[in-house]
């Protein structure tokens, strides 16, 4: 119960509206499983059915993105804060 | 029904020329619960991009904190549309990830002539709603409200609600 994860609005139906839980894991896929076990369902969320960060999930330990830290294999440590933040995005109805 | 300063409604006009014709994107944040617009916060749309538009991932961490620190809220989440309607496009739909916020979208398809419309996405489901333009400059209580029509400027407010 050593990282501080804070959740989005969108994911807070998962929390009982916390905003802000408690996780434990040596690396963010730990933490995941780990808020799962207390969190049916927010696995889903944020990861993929092949087992990969969704593309549109932005996920923080402290200030940097996971996608430069090693994405699911990221470390975590106590006093962490993971903040996981929805992309915002969208586009035009045309095909590239 | 959103409400939003004429001002700040001229300033998400004009980023969305300025990046034309890229699409543009951005926030308008407001007191938690208040459900009023007050900071316009113009964002990198990292894809630069003509069709798709994304939040710069580390300027959205930046940005969220700080609306955390003053407690506000994403009140208004914007982008253009370069050569399409106004309107939420499928994948607009498919990644809204704010259910509380008013979607504001702005074509720039005519050069002349911006389209402003506002949406509430909600599970997949798109509802539009009008907009309000408020002078701030005048008496707050004396509202005007443009609907259908073609303001003296150049921005088209239009309505459906």
């Amino acid at each position: 119960m050593s990282v501080d994860v804070r959740i989005p609005t969108i994911l807070r139906s998962y929390t009982g509206g916390e905003k802000s839980v408690g996780a434990s894991g040596d690396t963010l896929a730990e933490l995941i499983d780990d808020l799962d076990a207390r969190y049916p369902g927010i696995r889903g969320r944020l990861v993929t059915d092949e087992g990969a960060l969704h593309r549109f999930v932005n996920v923080y330990v402290n200030d940097e993105d996971v996608r430069f830290l090693g994405a699911l294999e990221a470390k975590v440590s106590d006093g962490d804060t993971v903040t996981i933040l929805p992309a915002v995005a969208g586009g035009a109805p045309i095909t590239r | 029904m959103l409400r939003i300063d004429r001002e700040i409604v001229a300033a998400i006009v004009a980023h969305a020329r300025r990046d034309h014709p890229d699409e543009a994107c951005g926030v308008v944040a407001g007191p938690a619960g208040s459900d009023r617009p007050t900071r316009h916060i113009p964002m990198t749309n990292a894809e630069r991009s003509s069709t798709f538009y994304r939040f710069d991932s580390m300027e959205q961490l930046r940005v969220w904190r700080e609306m955390e620190d003053r407690d506000e809220e994403p009140v208004v989440i914007y982008h253009s549309h370069t050569a399409t309607e106004a309107y939420p496009s499928r994948t607009d739909l498919d990644l809204a990830s704010e259910p509380g916020a008013h979607y504001l979208l702005v074509s720039t398809r005519d050069p002349e002539v911006a389209e402003v419309r506002s949406f509430r996405i909600n599970d997949g489901t798109v509802t539009e709603e009008p907009v309000q333009v408020i002078d701030a400059t005048v008496d707050g209580t004396a509202v005007q409200t443009y609907k259908f029509g073609h303001t003296p400027t150049m921005v088209d407010y239009e309505c459906r609600a």
